[in-house]
């Protein structure tokens, strides 16, 4: 719209003219800037904009956004308003005008800075008012054409310009470089297919016949040798024959030869012979020299190797636990059983008794005592072979809380039941079954395969039921649960007084039970032998109990079924008043002997084979009269009681001087140590005299001949301990195993203060833990819980095998602890002598203090009295109540 | 005579760890052992020749030289010889415990 004019104008010069009460001399601002140097922009305000008439959007709209304003009009603006005037700046500008209107134009976008502006030429108003023409033409020359039709041109070839691509192409094209030669041969025809003959010749003699490429020696590749490195030794003379010979075919040939040796008669000369005599007196001398020398010292020893502990190991080293092999429970059983005990076969690998009873107390028992009278009590045979099935189920008339195999015989069985009888089994004719037990395994395996009538009548997979043999007499046996039973040694026997007699018939033959009923006998020794009839009536009550025994029961101990008696009662009293300890553990002391019969019973077993005859089908032949005591027999046991007594007693009764009877003799010592009942006595498989006892909260270790008290006594564990047991293998560690079905192993080389380490078995009580060796590699530990389940675990190498000198460090271990007790005991003396001194001085320094105090006051009011005097007689003088020359009768008078 | 040689073979055998004493001729048959028969055989016969051979290096090595006492270490026992012209007398020892 603007015209776009480009005009130079020129610039505004000052005016001479005096502006009206102006400060500033503005030279007013045009658009030059811009391009349009004729338009001088301006703000107009309403007044200004109501005086000219060109108010905004009302004189003054889009369609005519210009105003015409007279020059006069300005200039009287100006001469009213002077500077306040909004056209002062452009007053200038007016002032020059040529003509007589100026062109205002309302400057609506703002396009040159201000609301309105001037156009300060006639030129640029005529150009305003009226656009040129040639703007016009601009315009449409800036127009965009949209439409351009696009005309073919075909391309025009211009010449080809080099770039040098044609010798590239030279390059890469294959020419032939040389012509090809082309040979034509003829022969006649006839000669082809004609027979060949081939001659043979010299190539030398023809000429030119081959080309050969001579060797010769080239000095750049010869080598020189300067050093050679060569061993000699001297050898004899040999010399190398060989010879061949026809062989026909091989031989065996055989020599045999017996060593020469002189007759005695030659022996005899010899030894007469002084060569013989002289020849011994010398080289006795440098033998005895060496024999010396070896026995002073081994001067072979390497002390460093020594100080090493062993290498050789199978397994892990840092593997310390014990590892879950098998576990076995009955789930035959109606009714939710504990194990009570556990026993491993002596002697067949991967067999293990288990004795189950019911899990309930006194008061359920009676309660349902009906119902259980229905249920078998048994003792389980489990094989390592057969999880499932038990080998072997002994019957039992009640449930069995302990039993144990006999030593020289596995097939013999005595169990202690819980209504306090004791029932014996024998299964010799059932031990070829159990022996074959591996075997059998497999073969149940395969019987499983086959269908059911095209089994054995006699398979091995169904457990037979074995009925016991003999049980004991009710009215004679204890009253009470038996809790411990053991087998005497084979190497001593007892009689009614409880002397000790030598053994003659070479296997174990007594027993010796514990019971907690506190009415009468605690102890007793059973002798399986059958006794001499003491009256004529127990002859008859035997004939007249005679019950059909059922066919498959041997008739080992027929003669003891029911009408078994003790042979000695041992009662533990406890002193002056009636009532008796309650014993629940005995340990004697060749018990640590029966772990390890496995050779004896071996050895025993292999001659009672020879013999034909198990010794114990004949026992009817009785008790032999006379047999020789074996004199320092230590009789003495240890016994612990439900109270958690241990307690060291002697078995052996004396006879009490008053009542002229047989009484049993006072405990040796006596110490309660437990919290709870003993339910763990155990001699040490390595030492005689260390026993360790288990009972309530805690452990103890004692030695036979310190009676002062424990060697060791563990503090309170966290739960209740519930069994123990020692290491086989190792001297200075035992298993313990506590009422929430952890095992504590301690080693009393590591520490002795807390378990060793803890692992966890089951969830509830362990009520038995029985290691077993197998072999040097293989150790099993069997742990039975209280929900009936028996553990199998494999104990790992560091645990099963002892380290170098571990012995040896157990043994100063309990020495030093012995050296302790008897420190204290001194010590203990020693300070009772100190107390009683201290009293001593205590009354004498009591007494003395009261005299002296006594003496002590009468001085000291003696002189209080005499300070008295002279406080008077000088207050008497200073009054001038007497004088002083009274002073002497006053004294006189004192 | 007789006598004096028990002794002196008895004297041998009560030392310490001695296992068994024996005389042995020159030509390896045994005179007088304490051990049993084949025994005594086996160490005889074996002996002998190792005595003779020991006999002879050492002469190799120095022909003024002469063996006068052998002494045999093995893990478990120690066995000493000592030769003579005529004969030969085996001590066979335990050292350690």
């Amino acid at each position: 719209m603007a015209p776009k004019q480009k005009k130079k104008s020129s610039r505004r010069k000052k005016s001479p003219k005096p502006i009206l009460a102006a400060s500033e001399d503005m030279e007013p601002v045009n658009m030059e800037s811009m391009g349009h140097p004729e338009i001088y922009p301006l703000v107009l305000t309403t007044k200004t904009q109501e005086i000219f008439n060109c108010r905004i959007d009302e004189d003054i709209t889009d369609e005519q956004p210009y105003k015409l304003i007279n020059k006069e009009d300005i200039f009287e603006d100006l001469r009213n308003r002077a500077a306040v005037s909004d056209f002062h700046p452009v007053k200038k500008i007016v002032q020059e005008y040529p003509g007589n209107e100026l062109l205002l134009v309302y400057d609506k976008d703002f396009k040159y800075g201000l609301n309105f502006y001037l156009i300060g030429t006639e030129e640029g108003k005529e150009n305003y008012l009226n656009p040129p023409e040639v703007s016009e033409e601009q315009e449409e020359y800036k127009e965009y054409i949209p439409e351009d039709v696009y005309i073919y041109k075909p391309p025009v070839s211009k010449p080809w310009v080099s770039l040098g691509s044609e010798k590239e192409i030279e390059e890469a094209s294959v020419t032939e470089s040389t012509k090809q030669i082309t040979y034509m041969i003829s022969r006649k025809r006839s000669e082809f297919g004609a027979p060949i003959k081939f001659s043979d010749q010299n190539a030398s003699s023809v000429k030119d016949a081959y080309i050969e490429c001579t060797a010769y020696p080239d000095k750049n590749f010869t080598l020189k040798q300067l050093e050679k490195d060569v061993g000699m030794q001297v050898i004899p003379q040999i010399k190398d024959i060989s010879t061949q010979t026809k062989w026909t075919y091989p031989k065996n040939a055989t020599t045999q030869y017996y060593p020469r040796e002189f007759s005695e008669e030659e022996k005899e000369t010899l030894k007469q012979s002084k060569p013989l005599v002289d020849f011994l007196n010398n080289a006795s001398i440098s033998v005895e020299i060496a024999l010396q020398q070896n026995e002073i010292t081994n001067t072979f020893i390497d002390d460093w190797k020594h100080l090493a502990e062993e290498e050789g190991t199978f397994g892990d080293k840092t593997d310390t636990h014990l590892k879950e092999y098998q576990s076995f429970t009955d789930l035959h059983s109606p009714t939710e059983k504990m194990i009570t005990c556990v026993s491993w076969h002596p002697t067949i690998y991967g067999l293990i008794a288990v004795s189950v009873a019911v899990r309930l107390s006194f008061e359920d028992r009676v309660h349902f005592s009906g119902k259980l009278l229905l249920q078998p009590s048994l003792i389980l045979f489990w094989s390592f072979s057969d999880p499932i099935h038990p080998q072997l189920m002994l019957e039992s008339p009640d449930d069995i809380f302990c039993f144990k195999f006999c030593p020289s015989d596995p097939n013999i069985i005595a169990g202690g039941c819980i209504n306090g009888q004791i029932v014996m089994w024998d299964i010799t004719t059932h031990a070829d079954r159990i022996e074959n037990v591996k075997a059998g395994g497999s073969r149940s395996k395969k019987a499983t395969l086959k269908p059911m009538f095209l089994l054995e009548p006699e398979s091995n997979k169904e457990a037979m039921y074995i009925r016991h043999c003999a049980v004991s007499s009710i009215e004679n046996g204890h009253k009470k649960v038996i809790t411990d039973i053991h087998w005497l040694s084979d190497t001593f026997e007892i009689n009614r007084m409880g002397s000790v007699f030598e053994n003659r018939s070479g296997i174990c033959c007594q027993l010796v039970t514990c019971s907690a009923d506190c009415a009468l006998c605690h102890n007793m020794f059973w002798d399986i032998r059958p006794q001499k009839p003491l009256t004529p009536q127990t002859t008859e009550k035997k004939k007249e109990e005679n019950i059909e025994i059922p066919f498959d029961v041997p008739s080992t101990f027929l003669h003891l079924d029911l009408s078994w008696k003790p042979l000695t009662k041992v009662r533990l009293s406890k002193g002056e008043t009636s009532l008796d300890h309650c014993p629940t553990k005995i340990s004697l002391k060749e018990d640590h002997l029966l772990c390890k019969t496995q050779d004896k019973v071996l050895a025993q077993s292999k001659t009672a084979k020879a013999e034909e005859m198990n010794p114990y089908h004949n026992l009817e032949s009785g008790m032999p009269n006379l047999l020789k005591p074996i004199d320092d027999f230590c009789t003495k046991f240890f016994v612990g009681t439900e109270e958690g007594e241990v307690i060291y007693t002697d078995w052996k009764m004396e006879k009490d001087p008053e009542t002229g009877r047989l009484m049993p003799k006072k405990p040796v010592s006596l110490h309660t140590i437990h919290d709870g009942i003993v339910h763990t006595i155990q001699r040490s498989p390595f030492y005689d005299d260390i026993i360790l006892t288990v009972g309530g909260w805690n452990v103890a270790i004692w030695k036979e001949s310190v009676m002062t008290g424990p060697l060791l006594q563990s503090c309170c564990a966290p739960k209740r301990y519930t069994s123990g047991h020692w290491s086989l293998t190792r001297p200075g560690v035992f298993y313990i195993g506590r009422e929430d079905g952890y095992i504590d192993i301690w080693d009393l080389l590591e520490k002795t203060h807390e378990p060793a380490q803890s692992q966890n078995i089951c969830i509830t009580m362990i009520t038995c833990i029985k290691p077993w060796i197998f072999s040097s590699k293989q150790q099993f530990i069997a742990i039975a819980d209280y929900y009936g389940t028996l553990h199998i675990l494999e104990i790992p190498w560091t645990l099963s095998r002892p380290s170098t000198n571990e012995m040896t460090s157990i043994n100063h271990y309990f020495e030093r602890e012995v050296k302790h007790l008897e420190y204290v005991e001194q010590r203990k003396k020693i300070r009772e002598q100190e107390k009683k001194e201290m009293e001593q001085e205590m009354a004498k320094k009591k007494v003395k203090i009261y005299q002296k105090s006594k003496e002590q006051m009468e001085a000291e009011l003696k002189m209080d009295y005499e300070s008295y005097l002279e406080l008077e007689k000088t207050v008497l003088i200073n009054l001038g109540l007497i004088k002083v020359t009274e002073k002497g009768s006053y004294s006189d008078v004192m | 005579m007789t006598a004096e040689v028990e002794e002196t073979l008895k004297r041998i055998q009560s030392h310490k760890g001695v296992i068994g004493t024996m005389v042995v001729n020159a030509e390896g048959i045994p005179i007088r052992t304490t051990l049993d028969n084949s025994t005594t055989v086996q160490y005889a016969g074996l002996l002998h020749h190792l005595t003779m051979k020991a006999k002879s290096t050492v002469r190799d090595i120095d022909p003024q030289n002469d063996l006068t006492f052998l002494r045999i270490r093995s893990k478990k026992h120690e066995i000493m010889v000592a030769p003579d012209k005529e004969y030969l007398l085996i001590v066979i020892q335990n050292p350690c415990e």
